[in-house]
């Protein structure tokens, strides 16, 4: 049983393919992240109550992640960035915890994690890569950025270069990684459970429970995971000293 | 194996301007805002303990300058009571020299009294013994006397003294 996308090439040219229901599910990742930190931030107080009180953990917890790689100087340009990867990652994991839609017969997908796709989450590990070149330049001048490949001796060059996509990948590769194999995994137990009524829709239902218990648990892990890397690089770009 | 068409450039293109829209909504309606009032909380409580601290520090001030001024006060008290007392002693001391002196005058006018009184007396006497003698003096002349009238009149004349005295 394959899994499929409905994808359309928009105005008929081959290489612009538009994975419909992957947008869906990033706009609903998007909206649920921002509506939420929306009405958990309505009321801002100088003696915080409630929701304030763990939208400014949520703060004060990337902080730390940042703190913990750089000078909070420079960490501080990527406060807002850290808390958006890790809120949007968090939430396109979850997604596809609770259920997954397909339609019966061709299988076509309609939701799941967004971040089960390889393509979403290697071009938003590339978004972060770019993003640590683009802050190195701004941070440290384009003299020192250029003489960073040279560190700590010239013929370092070539892995740094190779280092950058080796990080791109594999900041991508893990999130998807995991998220798919989460994926593929609980639709087997699902299908398992569903195949035929019998002791295996029962018996299913337990190993579920479980898995999805674990899911909740891989994705959190996930979230942070990227959350961190990203800062990880960041560091290795905007620091001064090594 | 690998085309690049199957890509999905539209949807990676998407996600990101998502996603900086997404930053850039957070950062203005939720997250701006509560790190604004986290900042402003951070100083809030800086400025706060600097001036519990300056407080502190004054209020040990005049702690100090209280026990100063306690420990100032005791001894003017007890100057004060030690005058108080001396002076008391003093006062008393100088009523009983007053009262004694007052009355050893008042012996001695006591005893010039009697002592004039005394010499009037004595000079009234005098003067009583002169005249009597005169008189006793002037009868015998007076009379010449026998034996028996002498002794009738000094009898008498010594009545009449008595009477008089």
């Amino acid at each position: 049983m394959d899994t499929q996308y409905l994808k359309v090439d928009l105005f008929g040219v081959p290489w612009l393919t538009f994975n419909i229901p992957n947008a869906i599910m990033i706009t609903v990742a998007m909206a649920i992240v921002f509506f939420v930190c929306f009405f958990m931030s309505r009321k801002i107080q100088m003696y915080p109550s409630g929701a304030q009180n763990a939208m400014e953990y949520l703060v004060q917890f990337i902080k730390n992640i940042i703190s913990s790689t750089m000078d909070w100087d420079r960490g501080k340009n990527f406060l807002m960035l850290g808390i958006t990867i890790i809120l949007y990652v968090f939430v396109a994991n979850m997604l596809g915890v609770p259920f997954e839609l397909a339609t019966a017969e061709e299988h076509y997908v309609w939701w799941n994690s967004p971040t089960s796709n390889p393509v979403l989450t290697i071009s938003l590990a590339a978004f972060v890569i770019i993003l640590t070149h683009v802050y190195g330049l701004k941070l440290k001048g384009p003299k020192e950025y250029g003489k960073d490949y040279f560190r700590p001796a010239f013929f370092m060059a070539p892995f740094k270069v190779v280092e950058d996509f080796a990080n791109t990948l594999t900041l991508g590769m893990r999130l998807y990684a995991n998220v798919y194999a989460k994926e593929v995994i609980m639709m087997m137990i699902v299908g398992l459970g569903a195949a035929t009524i019998g002791f295996w829709t029962f018996a299913a239902f337990i190993p579920l429970v479980v898995f999805q218990a674990f899911s909740v648990f891989i994705g959190t892990l996930q979230a942070f995971i990227f959350c961190m890397l990203t800062m990880v690089y960041m560091s290795h770009k905007v620091n001064e000293e090594h | 194996m690998f085309d690049l068409y199957d890509i999905e450039w539209v949807n990676a293109a998407y996600q990101l301007l998502a996603f900086f829209v997404l930053l850039l909504l957070l950062k203005k309606f939720a997250f701006g805002p509560i790190m604004d009032m986290m900042e402003k909380r951070e100083n809030h409580v800086a400025e706060q303990i600097s001036s519990a601290e300056k407080n502190r520090e004054e209020a040990e001030k005049y702690l100090e300058e209280q026990r100063e001024a306690i420990q100032q006060a005791r001894v003017e008290a007890k100057e004060i009571v030690e005058n108080s007392k001396k002076m008391s002693e003093q006062q008393a001391a100088e009523i009983v020299q007053n009262a004694r002196d007052e009355s050893a005058r008042m012996k001695e006018t006591a005893k010039q009294d009697i002592q004039n009184e005394k010499a009037q007396a004595i000079s009234a006497l005098r003067e009583q013994v002169s005249t009597l003698s005169v008189l006793v003096a002037s009868k015998v002349i007076e009379k010449e006397l026998d034996e028996q009238d002498q002794e009738k009149l000094i009898e008498d004349t010594l009545k009449e003294v008595g009477e008089d005295l």
